[in-house]
């Protein structure tokens, strides 16, 4: 109990507010790190505070955050709940923050526990809630090894399988020296397939995205300045898909439009204001939102009328964008045109209009072709599917590039070690496996030793 | 006759037992089948090796003697590992065959507590589940308060070579085969185990040309923290390596029927880490040669060990396979490789103290644990000796956790998880090891052996004074500052740059891989600093992220270690634990959820069913 632990309190998708929920020594130190507001580690107990969860630099939700001390809370332990924005997008994301700053998902059931443990109920409504957590916590480890079925877990563990190998290796040279047949891991040896090993545990967060492509489509943002065509293009999009044009809420907390769907995959469509970099109060909110919603999107369809004057002006605004996959759509190509296509050749662009039925085509082949969509559509369903899932593998790279940064700066084979087991580790949790005695079933079935 | 303590066995766990005893202050009896067999070493010719090394320093940390004989007897000392790193670095030695047991035997003689006694013990004598004495085989009684037994290899021991069987111990002595009867009728659970030992090879007859030798490293280096090694590094003793060929293989592929192991003759569980040639072969069938090492016995006769070779071939065989390895053409065989096998008690019956769950007062240690190897046979009995000791001054039982020492993963091994094959140290047994150093076995542990009175004020205070110079030198460290005017050109060279903007401490600059400390003694920027303080700043320095990682781990163990489980709880009114988990728990009885936590089949859901039980009968006092 002496890790802190977070969960989204509220069901997720539906409602306008989420709770995530933290408990435990770390917890206010840790949302502090990603709170920018007060310092929340100075506040008084059983206090509410306005802010945003940010992080790496980016705002990712304005949230109400509680503060509550221990020992006055549900565990007994410091408490802090965040307030955010329903959509199963923010609220998953800053669950996921919560994960990679040094909470831990917290088990079915373990707020509950918590209280209990620590005495914070009693005896009489522990045993009742206690069959119910302990059959959870069974539960949820068979699910969690149960869900990661066939593909996944056959990928995982041939990961952990290769480092298994390195390490038992290290352990030979390091336990049995004087064996000269025996092949000697340098870091020569060790660098490009620890790099291939990081590589691998890329493909699977890549995939995990594809995964959630799959699930909850793309989120899209139509922007550009006003009159530019924008609301025609959102129009010719869904003239088309008549069926399923509705006014849903969408995965993030701001309305889709319409939805589309392309190859297969659903485009969640998001209308924008049009920009204008002005100096007027109002358009400048409208501006900020605009951004906002660029952030949270997929892809950004920015859209260029093609008898424009000034393409770079036009294109100003993009560019303060660039961390996001954007189609630069040259709008009206029916008409003439004063537009370069040198002036572009920083951006993917394509030509078209809403004028023809086949104006559009250009546009979603692109899109098509920026995702994978085609092969996405053939592929497997296997993927990390959870927070939890997600935060394990992506702390698994962190610890392979640290080791790779060590062995840079010239540490030895047993120091690199303790990398590789942490990384073993860390993958098996996901498989629902833990170190014991494989490593050295592996060493001794492998290498030939002994008086 | 009574004695406060009674050690039986007078090998490598026995001798290092009394000792500990009888400077404990407790009048003690060592008995033995064969006084001259006191420390012997019938097998590998070796004293310390990876891991066991670390294990020799720990024993000498605390107060025992295998370290400081072994720095007198040794005919050549290596560091392993120089290359791989510090944390796993390890002494190893040949020991002298004829001068460690001499040495040893000289030095139990000299202890005013210790009587040895040559005589074969029948049976123990126990009464309400305590321990009263033993009872010789001539009838004879010798009472006590505390019994050690150290038997090795010599619970019914049988000795097989092909299918040739002997029913003895090494060396032709006797095999003790009412002892272990007489512990069976006590209840105890016997493992019967198998081990072996190479061929012994008449140096006059080697062809040395035609092998590779090995020499020993022309630093000086000790066991001891208190040795001051003055040997001559230049006048060591070499070990030579040879290898199997195709034709070795096919001999003995062509006689494999005609082995112990492979005839069904030996129904003990071998060792993993000491197959014999033919499993080799057997197992890995692709592999076109097998290293084999020559190493010399003694100086005083001309047996060089075959390590490598070890073999339940009958005897004709034996010669032929010798005769196929390169410079073993002409080899004569002055012992021929032999298996043995043996009872040992199933080690989870015992306490992490050593003391057995059974009979009260009575501790065991070394082979009859289910081990392997002199080194941990050695720190066993020194821990028995130890909390028998401690026992009988109704002091609390010492025990040396996971992240402590060598020692401690190894007797938290054996009564956590068991052993079905004779039990060897290995680096990777130990999840800390880059805190269980061989430079560090003191400031780990000679604390210890000072507070439970084997390490007397002299040697307690070089420890302190150690640890002064180490803390000085850091500091010194990190006061010093170099800047662009003072920086030495040297440093710079080695840095790879032209100037230096801002000003660093010494202490900063050497986490950099390239920088030294040697390099700015030898810039004379501070004084030079004897080599131990060296050795341990640097690590404290380079390692010092590492060194967070690995203690942020122990912090994990150390909390569950806290929470204590009742020795009379009963697991039976736990609901729901896994029937497999139950079992296990009532067999091991562990002292603490992180002991449960490692016993295998015992899962963290049962983990977590037993913490809430214990909350829930035992409240919050836990």
């Amino acid at each position: 109990m002496d890790s802190t632990i977070c969960a989204v309190s509220t069901a997720i998708g539906s409602g306008a507010i989420s709770i995530i929920r933290c408990s435990g020594k770390d917890a206010i130190k840790i949302v502090n790190s990603v709170f920018s507001g007060v310092n929340l580690e100075k506040v008084l107990s059983h206090t509410i505070h306005y802010g945003f969860i940010n992080f790496k630099n980016e705002k990712i939700d304005e949230v109400l955050v509680s503060v509550m001390r221990s020992p006055k809370t549900f565990t007994t332990e410091d408490i802090v709940e965040i307030n955010s924005h329903g959509g199963i997008a923010t609220t998953n994301k800053i669950l996921e923050i919560l994960l990679t700053s040094g909470c831990k998902l917290a088990e079915a059931g373990e707020f509950t526990k918590r209280a209990f443990l620590n005495g914070r109920i009693d005896l009489l409504e522990a045993e009742a809630v206690g069959d119910l957590i302990l059959s959870e916590t069974e539960n949820s480890r068979k699910l969690a090894i149960n869900q990661i079925t066939g593909s996944l877990s056959h990928k995982i563990n041939n990961i952990r399988q290769k480092l298994i190998s390195l390490q038992a290796n290290i352990e030979v040279n390091i336990d049995y020296p004087e064996y000269d047949d025996i092949l000697v891991l340098t870091a020569e040896i060790l660098k490009p397939t620890l790099t291939s090993i990081t590589g691998e545990l890329q493909r699977l967060l890549v995939d995990s995205k594809n995964g959630k492509i799959i699930k909850n489509g793309l989120d899209v943002a139509i922007i550009g300045q006003p009159n530019v065509g924008k609301s025609s293009i959102l129009n010719a999009l869904l003239e088309e898909n008549k069926a399923i044009v509705t006014n849903i809420p969408g995965t993030t907390r701001d309305i889709v439009e319409g939805k589309i769907s392309l190859n297969g995959i659903i485009l969640n469509i998001i209308d924008t204001a049009g920009l204008r970099v002005t100096s007027d109060q109002v358009e400048k909110i409208g501006v900020e939102k605009s951004r906002e919603i660029c952030n949270l999107a997929d892809l950004i369809i920015y859209v260029i009328d093609n008898t424009t004057k000034n393409i770079f002006e036009d294109l100003k605004y993009l560019k303060t964008l660039s961390h996001k996959p954007a189609i630069v759509f040259i709008n009206k190509d029916d008409k003439n045109s004063n537009i370069k296509t040198s002036e572009l050749k920083d951006y993917q662009f394509v030509f078209g209009n809403t004028i023809k039925t086949s104006g559009l085509n250009n546009l979603k082949n692109k899109i098509v072709e920026i995702f994978n969509l085609e092969e996405l559509e053939t592929k497997d369903f296997s993927y990390l599917s959870s927070a939890r899932q997600i935060s394990l593998v992506s702390k698994a790279i962190s610890v392979i590039e640290e080791a790779l940064k060590a062995l840079e700066n010239g540490a030895s084979i047993d120091l690199i070690s303790i990398d590789i087991k942490k990384c073993y580790e860390l993958l098996g949790e996901i498989v629902g496996e833990t170190y014991k005695e494989d490593l050295l079933d592996e060493l001794f079935s492998k290498f030939c030793l002994g008086k | 006759m009574k004695y406060d303590i009674i050690v039986v066995g007078g090998g490598h766990a026995g001798c290092e037992a009394a000792h500990a005893t009888s400077k404990l202050g407790h009048k003690t009896a060592l008995i033995t089948g064969n006084i001259n067999n006191i420390a012997d070493m019938p097998c590998n010719p070796s004293i310390g090796g990876t891991a066991k090394g670390i294990v020799v320093r720990e024993i000498d940390a605390l107060g025992g003697l295998m370290g400081k004989i072994a720095d007198q007897s040794h005919i050549q000392l290596k560091m392993l590992n120089n290359s791989k790193g510090p944390a796993v670095r390890s002494l190893r030695a040949q020991a002298d065959k004829i001068t460690y047991p001499k040495i040893m035997l000289e030095t139990l003689q000299t202890l005013s507590n210790l009587n040895i006694i040559e005589a074969m013990v029948k049976k123990i004598l126990v009464k309400k589940s305590k321990i009263e004495g033993i009872e010789l085989e001539d009838g004879t009684k010798y009472f006590c308060n505390a019994l050690i037994l150290t038997t090795g290899t010599y619970l019914k021991s049988k000795i097989l070579i092909g299918c040739d069987i002997k029913e003895e111990g090494p060396h032709g002595e006797k095999s003790s085969y009412f002892l272990s009867e007489s512990l069976k009728e006590q209840g105890f659970e016997l493992l019967r185990l198998k081990t072996g030992t190479p061929q012994r090879i008449d140096r006059k007859t080697i062809d040395f040309d035609k092998i590779k030798a090995e020499e020993g490293d022309k630093t000086h280096w000790s066991f001891s923290f208190d040795t001051i090694p003055t040997y001559d590094v230049h006048n060591q003793e070499k070990c030579y390596i040879t290898y199997t060929n195709d034709k070795t293989h096919k001999i003995i592929n062509d006689n494999l029927k005609k082995s112990a192991m492979y005839s069904g003759n030996i129904k003990g569980t071998g060792t993993r880490y000491c197959p014999s040639i033919e499993d080799k072969i057997v197992r890995f069938a692709d592999k076109e040669r097998h290293q084999l090492f020559l190493e010399p016995e003694s100086l005083y006769y001309d047996d060089m060990y075959l390590q490598g070779f070890s073999t339940s071939m009958p005897i004709a065989v034996q010669e032929e396979m010798v005769k196929s390895l390169p410079g073993l053409e002409n080899a004569k065989i002055l012992q021929y490789a032999y298996a043995i096998e043996y009872d040992a008690i199933n080690p989870l019956q015992l306490k992490p103290s050593l003391e057995t769950k059974l009979i009260e007062n009575l501790f065991t240690a070394g082979q009859i644990n289910g081990t392997s190897g002199y080194e941990e046979a050695a720190s066993q009995g020194l821990i028995a000796g130890i909390n028998a000791s401690r026992k009988l001054t109704n002091q609390e039982a010492f025990i040396l956790k996971r992240n402590e020492a060598y020692i401690g993963v190894l007797i938290d091994d054996l009564v956590t998880k068991g052993t079905l094959e004779p039990y060897r140290l290995l680096t990777s047994r130990a999840e800390f090891r880059l805190i269980l150093r061989h430079d560090n076995a003191d400031l780990r542990l000679r604390e210890h052996g000072y507070k439970i009175g084997l390490i007397d004020q002299k040697r307690y205070d070089r420890l302190l004074e150690k640890k002064a110079n180490i803390n000085n030198l850091i500091s010194k460290l990190k006061t010093k500052k170099l800047t662009k005017s003072n920086i030495p050109s040297a440093i710079l060279k080695k840095l790879n740059i032209e100037t230096l903007n801002t000003g660093y401490s010494l202490y900063e600059f050497a986490k950099r891989p390239e920088i030294k400390l040697n390099d700015y003694f030898n810039a004379n920027i501070i004084d030079n600093w004897p080599n131990e303080i060296v050795e341990a700043v640097e690590f404290h320095i380079k390692y010092e992220g590492y060194i967070a990682k690995t203690y942020k781990e122990v912090e994990k163990m150390l909390k569950l270690e806290e929470k204590q489980i009742p020795a009379n709880i009963n697991y039976d009114n736990i609901k729901n634990i896994a029937s497999e988990a139950k079992e296990k728990l009532k067999k091991i009885k562990p002292l603490n959820i992180a002991q449960a936590s490692r016993i295998s089949g015992v899962n963290p859901v049962d983990i977590s069913l037993l913490v809430i039980y214990l909350k829930k009968e035992y409240g919050k006092n836990e």
